[in-house]
């Protein structure tokens, strides 16, 4: 779960970590009002899940109310690759001597957490780590020892900042380290890290993901839940409990595993079609999860074929295909549908649904011919 | 012969009282596993359609023999429970439970590799592990699959590795042993694990991997195959046409910053000799054709 910026800064204030002051506004009033309690000058950030906002007119400095005002109505609304700005942030503007990054996330190959800091900051990490990777100083962190301060300083030092930049930047990196930890982070990423003129540390940006696994001991999470972007499809599917991510094409697709679902994708594109999306209803497919499964597709306007694809298991093919049936039965679905069922009791399951065939539900016998006749009728 | 579980292998099952623990459990038993006992602290001298319950892992090894644990612990409950079995010294501790958080996970998995060096964790959110004929750990529906050999499966999906048994089934192949490494972001056993106790089982000839995008295990597995293992390897990678920066279900299962690409998994494995199909059917096709040259 992908944090805003404003949302990330105050779930690093939790643990300590300093932030600019400001205020989360959605309308050009509120940010004037928000300027003037604030202070100037202040700076007026779109909150987007997207990278690129500055170059595309989504940051800017504004000196007094006059420029507030300009700017707030300038990014509300604006359109940033696809995202539209609803909210802005409303920040005091920090004075900057220097820009670093700093960053904690799990290397899945050492299976230890790490830890990554630069002098470079301000830029992507990415292109620093491509054309000068000697100047990101990484630690790798046993999840059981933790980060000790010692360790802090030795990493802090390995990195080159600005020595005045030493114990402030050691007391953000154990608070950050802390935060991604305790606060169940996949990534906690600060962007650029200031310096200031006065001598202190700052995090001037955050990017956070959280890990959705751990929300069940996390109060608050509802909050970033609410700002998620989804499309119309994809929150009827996330409404539903449905593991759903929307595509650009024709085929709607639905299959039981993540894995096979993937696959799923993967065949109607190698059959010269275009998947409209991506479906798992997960072990069980009972009529409940079918049908749900069923109305999510069948909302796309996009959709002109539905390939149901199911490799019985635990869950058996005959159980699978009463599901279809009943969901049938109760979702009225506007375009053909080819199944293939396999595995256990797959004989079972296409005998059940060969009573109900017709051009709009047919049976196949494999995934490839599924394929090709889910992606012939979407032509 | 198997690799990691086999006829002999007793395993305790924590959370065999729950719904999930005793449907699988019990599920485990018909197909002939040893399934000699459950674990749970409230239900102690209790037991499930004849399986004793314990209190303690610790017990239920002392009053059992069992060296394997399978866990059907709600995940919250999950890190507690792993680090419970390995301190009871459990030889492979199957975690089926999807959803446990990545903190947790990695620092079980660290925990477990310093302090209990003897214990394997596999998983979580995994299928588990089935040697077929000799014993079935976990979800895996065992008739779908072929007891004997040549073949042993490691995988990274659940559905997909059903698919695979039963494709080699329908060809007539049998199969060693069949891992499901799971698809989280720290998985116990990795396939580097698997395909190394393949290398080494006398009645494994073949392996049939299958990965999916996101991280580097894969090409990992390729650096392996390519320098450590002289047996023929199949593959297939699922998520050939994911979208960058979109989660396919699995917490691991994306594309970032280019990396983990399917078209890198599989080229690297192509260029360590593997056989890779470009769709599951395909695999099991090039898998049948390595057995026959066998």
């Amino acid at each position: 779960m992908d944090l805003l910026e404003y949302q990330g800064k105050q779930f690093f204030a939790q643990y300590g970590i300093p932030v600019s002051p400001g205020e989360a506004v959605t309308t050009v009033e509120d940010a004037v009002a928000a300027a003037e309690r604030i202070g100037y000058p202040v700076v007026v950030k779109a909150q987007v899940h997207v990278g690129g906002r500055g170059k595309a007119g989504g940051v800017k400095l504004a000196a007094n109310v006059d420029e507030v005002r300009e700017h707030a109505g300038n990014i509300i609304g604006l359109d940033i690759k696809g995202h539209v700005v609803k909210t802005i942030w409303i920040e005091f503007a920090s004075d900057i001597a220097e820009e670093y990054y700093a960053s904690f996330t799990l290397d899945r190959s050492a299976k230890k957490h790490l830890g990554m800091l630069s002098a470079q900051g301000g830029v992507e990490i990415e292109t620093v780590a491509e054309e000068d990777p000697d100047a990101i100083a990484k630690i790798w962190i046993d999840p059981v020892d933790g980060l000790t301060e010692a360790a802090a300083r030795e990493w802090v030092l390995a990195a080159k900042l600005n020595p005045d930049a030493t114990d402030g930047a050691v007391d953000i990196l154990l608070k950050l380290y802390t935060a991604y930890t305790e606060g169940d982070a996949d990534l906690c990423e600060i962007n650029p890290l200031i310096l200031k003129p006065t001598g202190e540390v700052h995090a001037l940006d955050a990017k956070v993901t959280l890990d959705g696994n751990a929300q069940y001991r996390h109060e608050g999470w509802e909050e970033y839940e609410a700002t998620q972007v989804r499309d119309d499809r994809e929150q009827a599917a996330y409404d539903k409990g449905l593991q759903y991510v929307g595509l650009e094409g024709s085929v709607g697709v639905i299959a039981n595993g993540a894995g096979l679902a993937m696959s799923t994708v993967d065949i109607v594109n190698q059959v010269g079609g275009k998947p409209a999306n991506f479906l798992d209803i997960g072990g069980g497919a009972n009529a409940e999860v079918m049908a749900g499964a069923l109305e999510v597709i069948n909302n796309d306007p996009d959709v002109k074929s539905i390939f149901i694809n199911i490799f019985g298991g635990i869950t058996k093919g005959d159980e699978v295909a009463n599901g279809i049936v009943t969901a049938l039965g109760r979702v009225k679905i506007d375009a053909p549908i080819v199944i293939r069922i396999d595995g256990t009791n797959a004989e079972e399951g296409r005998a059940i649904l060969a009573e109900h065939e017709s051009d709009m539900l047919q049976s196949k016998p494999t995934m490839l011919e599924a394929a090709r006749t889910a992606v012939e009728l979407a032509k | 012969m198997a690799i990691f579980v086999d006829e002999n292998t007793k395993v305790v099952y924590q959370g065999l009282t729950g719904s999930q623990g005793s449907f699988y459990g019990l599920r485990n038993r018909d197909y002939g596993t040893q399934v000699v006992a459950g674990v749970n602290p409230k239900k102690a001298g209790t037991d499930v359609d004849g399986i004793p319950v314990y209190a303690t892992v610790a017990e239920a090894k002392e009053a059992t023999g069992a060296t394997v644990s399978c866990v059907f612990i709600p995940a919250p409950g999950v890190k507690a429970a792993v680090l419970e079995a390995a301190e009871a010294g459990m030889d492979l501790v199957v975690v089926i439970t999807e959803g446990v958080p990545a903190q947790d996970e990695a620092y079980f998995f660290n925990k477990v590799k310093r302090d209990f060096p003897g214990t394997r964790i596999l998983g979580p959110n995994c299928p588990g592990i089935i040697s077929p004929g000799k014993a079935n750990i976990g979800i895996t529906a065992g008739e779908i699959a072929l007891p004997g050999g040549p073949v042993g499966i490691v995988s990274r999906s659940g559905t997909l590795t059903y698919q695979a048994l039963y494709e080699l089934k329908l060809q007539g192949i049998g199969v060693t042993t069949c891992v499901g490494i799971g698809g989280d972001p720290v998985p116990g056993t990795s396939f580097i694990d698997c395909l190394e106790a393949f290398e080494a089982d006398p009645d494994t000839k073949a392996v049939m991997l299958i990965g999916e995008i996101g991280g580097s295990a894969e090409e990992e597995a390729a650096e392996f195959i390519k320098t450590k293992m002289t047996k023929p390897v199949s593959a297939y990678i699922a998520g050939v046409t994911a979208p960058p920066g979109k989660k396919m279900g699995h917490a691991g299962a994306i594309v970032s910053g280019g990396k983990g690409t399917a078209a890198a998994k599989m080229e690297a494995l192509t260029d360590a000799g593997v056989k890779v199909g470009n769709n599951p059917t395909e695999a099991g096709e090039l898998m049948v054709e390595i057995v026959k040259g066998l």
